[in-house]
């Protein structure tokens, strides 16, 4: 048993989730695979939006799989951080926005 | 960057034998990947034959003026194995008589064999319908006798298929070393000069993309959609097509995915994209890789893994296309770069 939680090798077996639920495993990776279609957005911006929300989602597989795919896109690495700080950005804008809640707070209970 | 071939480093990689104890051991030999012949089996394509013979590449020497991370050749400065002419002279009695319509030379940099010129000179009286030059670009900057090489490929009528593995400066020098990108946009705007690449015209100019790392390419129209783009509105510059060419496990790509620890995951990755349509146009089906000194390969890949044809006639002196095109080709764990995605080979896709 791997002594850490996430293992690099476990996103090759990540099909495998299928083995345990056929048909709602299938319907993902159709799904999935579906998604990230050319369509009114290409490919590649798609690859861009995946690889800013896996850093929103904090999800290390996400990270090295759409790094990887953004390479074999020819994406620049410039392109690949502008992507990664919109994300941030909309994350740290998500946080700092529940400032207001506070202010209003804080003035409701102020006299 | 390393400025010597693993040969002249002594690296254990250099030996062919110990390539092929990698790709056949470790993660295949325990049964994690399947062999490639099993993969074959299933579609009924083990052993792998020959289709009609159309390519004939000849490697006129392993020397070149670049030291790329991921040549397959490990070619470079250090390296002496130059064909001869009397070599050249043999290969020529087959130009003339081979049923192929595809001359294709190769190197190293195949211009500095020093006699290339006189080679390009003979191969093209031959009147094969296309004689590609594989040129590397900054040979053409690299000395002043080379500075003409754009209007010695145009009198000859030469397909200039050349390498650039990215539309921006920095991806390219990674791979190729410091330089190699603006000596390969100047040498690309004189190729240009002379007509070289223009839009409807026949003097053909094609890039070769190759992937600086350990991933495979992405799809052959999108990179050359994006390097068109890039390379017209950035520098001005025409070509016509761009082939999209998968890294094969071998010589000094290998002994990057090892010493990066990226081996494993690289097998991973090109097993996961075998597409079994790719095998029926893999280009050992209709080619003959010749080496610098006359003896005869599946491919261009079998040829740097000392893999002989699997014929009695194993040598240019002695060429008969009949009896080489019945023949098993000699496979192994490296053919799965040839066979991953929409396929690859020295003229790109293959589906």
């Amino acid at each position: 048993m791997a002594n850490t939680y996430y293992d690099a090798a476990d996103l090759r077996k990540f099909g495998k989730i299928t083995e345990w639920s056929e048909e709602l495993g299938n319907k993902f990776f159709e799904y999935y695979g579906k998604v990230f279609e050319e369509g009114a957005l290409s490919a590649r911006e798609k690859s861009l939006i995946a690889l800013a929300v896996a850093h929103v989602v904090k999800c290390p597989y996400c990270i090295d799989a759409y790094t990887k795919d953004g390479l074999q896109r020819g994406i620049t690495k410039e392109e690949m951080m502008e992507a990664v700080h919109a994300g941030a950005a909309i994350e740290s804008g998500a946080t700092l926005v529940h400032g207001v809640q506070m202010m209003n707070k804080y003035n409701k209970l102020s006299m | 960057m390393a400025t010597k071939s693993l040969k002249a480093r002594q690296k254990d990689l250099a030996k062919t034998n110990k390539q092929l104890e990698i790709l056949n051991g470790g993660i295949f030999a325990e049964g994690e990947l399947p062999y490639f012949k099993d993969k074959l089996a299933n579609i009924g394509n083990f052993p792998l034959r020959p289709k009609k013979m159309e390519i004939l590449q000849i490697n006129v020497g392993y020397m070149c003026n670049q030291v790329c991370e991921h040549c397959h050749v490990d070619a470079g400065p250090d390296r002496k194995e130059i064909m001869t002419r009397e070599t050249m002279e043999q290969c020529l009695d087959v130009i003339r008589n081979t049923g192929a319509h595809t001359l294709d030379l190769t190197g190293g940099a195949p211009e500095m064999n020093p006699n290339f010129r006189w080679f390009v000179e003979e191969a093209a009286k031959a009147g094969i319908q296309d004689f590609i030059v594989r040129s590397n670009l900054t040979i053409i900057r690299a000395n002043k006798k080379y500075y003409d090489l754009p209007k010695f490929f145009k009198k000859h009528n030469v397909h200039v298929v050349s390498s650039m593995p990215h539309y921006t400066r920095g991806k390219t020098d990674k791979q190729r070393g410091d330089g190699v990108f603006d000596k390969s946009i100047r040498a690309l705007q004189e190729l240009n000069a002379v007509g070289y690449g223009m839009p409807g015209q026949d003097l053909r100019l094609d890039l070769v993309y190759n992937p600086s790392g350990a991933y495979l390419p992405g799809d052959q129209a999108a990179l050359e959609k994006d390097f068109k783009k890039a390379l017209d509105e950035d520098f001005g510059i025409q070509f016509h097509n761009l082939f999209a060419i998968t890294n094969l496990p071998i010589s000094r790509f290998l002994d990057y995915l090892i010493a990066s620890e990226n081996y494993e995951d690289y097998m991973y990755a090109l097993v996961e994209a075998y597409n079994s349509e790719a095998v029926e146009n893999v280009m050992c089906t209709n080619t003959i890789s010749v080496s610098w000194d006359g003896w005869l390969y599946d491919c261009d890949f079998n040829q740097m893994l000392g893999l002989k044809v699997a014929s009695k006639i194993k040598h240019i002196k002695d060429y008969n296309e009949d009896i080489l095109n019945d023949r098993n080709i000699i496979i192994s764990q490296h053919c799965y770069g040839c066979t991953a995605g929409a396929g690859s080979s020295c003229q790109g896709t293959v589906i």
